[in-house]
């Protein structure tokens, strides 16, 4: 069974205008169907404003769809009753680390998710304890969050998500406000936690270079899936990603150049040893 | 020269036991008409650098001149200084506080004592440079999109008219066309107005493709100063600071190490499409026998 | 930069930073009544002597406790003032409408002594306790409140975010301000009406900012699972240790002293 089911997917929201009295319905994803299975890592591409932060809102049912329906683990996210399960089941890390870290100290902002779900004193200590290992943050558990580098408060909100020992963690642009040493040390610890723990993963970002390692990629545009497929396949549509406002990394762009040009090399390559390989090869 | 640092060190908390050392002993010229691009890992001083050259920051040792003039003498107008040297912080759309678009960025032109007919003036050829359609000059900046408001910002810095521009990272968390289209523009001016340019970036793709002098710091130093091709071929240095060159720059070493002989000094994806290609129709003449 | 010392919490290891919060807590509030209760010089130097302990047991070092006086010593010389010049009684010198009494002096030195030994000892609770130590353990001190539907979580919940937003918020203020004035704003220039105007440029982005990260925040908790205070367990539940019952015994005799003092009037 597949773990995040999507079925006509839409959200509507009413915006209000100041002057006229009349609201407007804007539509932010419409008639969006998937599936994803246990395990996998999916990448969701996006210009600003696509709609990549309301489907991922909706996974963790911080939003609940105005049409269709979406299935945590067979759950259906707009049954009331069920709302904390899912929430435990999908876990959520949001762009801005600083807005998302609650404790005054690391280990006790880990604690908070394990306290709200009401286990006993000792297994938060236990979870929290695994948790900051998996994300390599067990010696700064003592410190305060406001002294940490970006990268190492985003790698605390992932440990506070992992100690509620989801199965899907949704990550919103976590790496947007971070620098490369950052991006890379976060980076890093997703693709642990996919490869090593199977979480299933799906991780929003405008960095083409974070999609590589991706199973499948969604790209989305004007709150629809414009094109979904492996890296490479999505790689491949250089002129047609551009056209969705993204590009592709510089070594695709590169080998996409160098073919226009008569070199003959394959489509969507991805990595700097492809490229060598097809060309001294 | 426009701007001079003489031998400037900055450290905060001063005689406190967190004092850190965020400036030492730095000496740079910036020229009239430069695209400077200023990289460096998260800390490093970028950030402290760049506020001396707008007299938000007083040294604590050495001399900050603005064409000559040290701007920390007796009687010097720094807020006049402001006018000349244009700051855009990170996410500069947090400081948006007016109710329309048009009047946020009259907000600099109206501080330097402007009438409100060429405030407007300011205002509306600075949000035509960033791209604002007139329909939004009414709009509360609030209800813009992100990619907008970043740009409504940097406007409001511009219709000060500034003749240097800094900014601090000024693509961050903008999707890929939108962080192009902003640096383009901010090309655009440096070319069509002469407006000298400093920008802060972590992207070394962006200052490979736009910057024509680099200034790497480290440490509280400029470990490097030069052109962007000199600077990234000491790639495996500039690693050991926490940085990184463009992955053109490792794209050339890799295939100049299996043979083909391309320009390693390449740094953007033109240059080393034009490059390769030389050399694979040089190789391939080759293999036929010149002969 | 960074870090708001509220109350300057000082980290160091010692028996007191060990103690549980509530302890310190209702022992700062018996040494404050006890410095009502007592009335002779006797009593007055037994408390200073029990404070003279506790810094020292705190490790905290004696001068950076002093200076938590800083703040209320304009405060004290104008109640010292008053209470010298003002109180009526055997006159020791008259200047004009001035006059010392004997009295005067005697009130002076007393409420002196008082507001000096209130103000250490409470600060030796901040010094010793992290902020969040302490909501911690005034939400466990007024849980009864519950009963009267005071809403004890909330309102410690609240505190603790608080502690952790003002430094962020602090910085943040840094920030807009340094971009104003890179816009050429004034912020200190101008009588009362244009420098109240001239804050509008800071105090418009820095609200927008709050209420941005506290709707950020709002759903991160949400997403975590935080529904309220009900069913919540906690990492670090406050537990009496041996130490914290001996604390309470020694807080017992020390105010059974103090009534003597009181009683006797030594």
């Amino acid at each position: 069974m597949s773990i995040i089911r999507a079925s006509r997917l839409g959200f509507d929201y009413i915006k209000y205008n100041d002057e006229s009295e009349d609201a407007e319905k804007v539509k932010a994803i419409s008639d969006i169907s998937f599936e994803i299975e246990k395990g996998d890592f999916i990448a969701v591409l996006g210009h600003n404003g696509s709609g990549k932060s309301t489907l991922a809102k909706h996974i963790n049912a911080l939003l609940v769809p105005t049409s269709g329906t979406m299935w945590i683990d067979g759950v259906n996210t707009a049954e009331e009753d069920e709302l904390w399960k899912v929430r435990q089941k999908a876990g959520m890390v949001f762009q801005n680390p600083d807005n998302q870290i609650i404790g005054t100290v690391v280990d006790e902002d880990v604690a908070f998710g394990p306290e709200n779900l009401g286990i006993s004193t000792e297994d938060i200590w236990s979870r929290v304890d695994e948790a900051l290992g998996k994300v390599g943050m067990l010696g700064f558990r003592d410190r305060s969050p406001n002294r940490l580098s970006g990268g190492q408060k985003q790698r605390v909100a992932i440990a506070g998500v992992v100690a509620m020992r989801p199965e899907c963690i949704v990550l919103d642009e976590p790496t947007a406000m971070l620098d490369p040493n950052g991006r890379r040390e976060v980076l890093e610890v997703i693709r642990e936690l996919n490869k090593k723990e199977g979480v299933t993963v799906i991780l929003i970002t405008h960095y083409m270079e974070e999609v590589i390692f991706a199973d499948r990629v969604f790209v989305m545009d004007s709150g629809e899936i414009a094109l979904e497929g492996t890296p490479r396949e999505i790689f491949s549509k250089v002129d047609e990603l551009k056209k969705l406002r993204l590009t592709v990394p510089q070594v695709t762009e590169l080998a996409h150049e160098l073919r226009k040009a008569g070199v003959e090399i394959p489509e969507g390559i991805l990595t700097i040893d492809e490229l060598v390989d097809a060309l001294c090869g | 020269m426009l701007i001079e640092l003489k031998d400037v060190c900055y450290t905060y908390g001063d005689g406190t036991v967190y004092e850190v050392k965020a400036l030492d002993h730095i000496n740079l010229g910036i020229s009239e008409g430069e695209f400077i691009g200023l990289i460096g890992h998260t800390g490093s001083g970028k950030s402290t650098l760049i506020q001396h050259l707008d007299g938000l920051i007083k040294p604590t040792s050495g001399e900050v001149l603005f064409e000559g003039k040290n701007i920390w003498s007796e009687g010097y107008d720094l807020r006049s200084l402001r006018t000349h040297v244009g700051l855009v912080f990170q996410y500069p759309e947090n400081q948006l506080f007016e109710t329309d678009v048009i009047t946020d960025v009259m907000f600099g032109p109206k501080n330097e004592g402007l009438t409100p007919a060429e405030c407007e003036a300011r205002a509306a050829a600075a949000l035509r440079q960033v791209g604002i359609p007139e329909e939004l000059y009414k709009v509360s900046p609030f209800d813009l999109s992100g990619g907008q408001k970043r740009r409504v910002a940097v406007a409001g810095v511009l219709a000060m008219d500034p003749e240097v521009l800094i900014l601090d990272e000024p693509t961050a968390g903008l999707d890929p066309a939108g962080r192009d289209e902003l640096l383009n523009q901010i090309r655009h001016l440096r070319d069509k107005r002469g407006i000298t340019v400093v920008l802060v970036s972590h992207s070394m793709e962006d200052v490979a493709l736009y910057a024509n002098r680099l200034i790497v710091m480290d440490e509280a130093k400029i470990a490097f100063d030069g052109p962007p091709r000199k600077v990234f071929a000491r790639y495996r240095e500039l690693e050991k600071m926490g940085l990184a060159a463009p992955e053109i720059t490792y794209i050339m070493h890799a295939l100049r190490s299996r043979g083909l002989r391309v320009d390693t000094g390449a740094i953007t994806v033109e240059e080393a499409k034009r490059s390769i290609l030389m050399a694979l129709s040089n190789r391939n003449s080759m293999k036929d026998g010149p002969l | 930069m960074g870090e708001i010392t509220l109350g300057q919490y000082y980290p160091t290891n010692s028996i007191l930073h060990r103690l549980d919060p509530r302890v310190k807590f209702l022992g700062t509030l018996v040494y404050v009544v006890s410095l009502f209760l007592v009335r002779g010089p006797f009593g007055y130097a037994f408390c200073g002597a029990v404070l003279l302990v506790l810094i020292f047991l705190s490790k905290v070092p004696f001068l950076y406790v002093l200076r938590s006086l800083k703040p209320i010593l304009f405060i004290m010389i104008i109640t010292m003032a008053f209470n010298v010049f003002l109180t009526p009684g055997t006159i020791l010198w008259r200047w004009g409408f001035l006059k010392i009494t004997e009295e005067g002096i005697r009130m002076a030195v007393k409420m002196g002594i008082r507001l000096v030994f209130l103000v250490t000892g409470s600060s030796i609770m901040t010094l010793t306790t992290t902020p969040n130590s302490l909501t911690d353990g005034m939400e466990s001190l007024f849980g009864f409140l519950r009963i009267f539907h005071v809403p004890v979580h909330e309102i410690a919940m609240m505190m603790s975010i608080a502690l952790r937003f003002i430094p962020i918020l602090t910085e943040e203020t840094d920030k807009i301000r340094k971009a104003q004035i890179a816009r050429g704003a004034d912020f200190e220039t101008g009588g009362f009406i244009k420098r109240m105007r001239a804050m509008i440029p800071l105090l418009v982005p820095l609200f927008v900012s709050a209420f941005r990260r506290a709707n950020d925040l709002a759903m991160a908790m949400e997403a975590r699972c935080y529904h309220g205070g009900s069913g919540r367990t906690r990492m670090k539940p406050l537990r009496y240790e041996r130490r914290d019952v001996v604390a309470y015994a020694a807080m017992a005799a020390f105010l059974a002293i103090c009534i003597v003092f009181s009683v006797t009037g030594l």
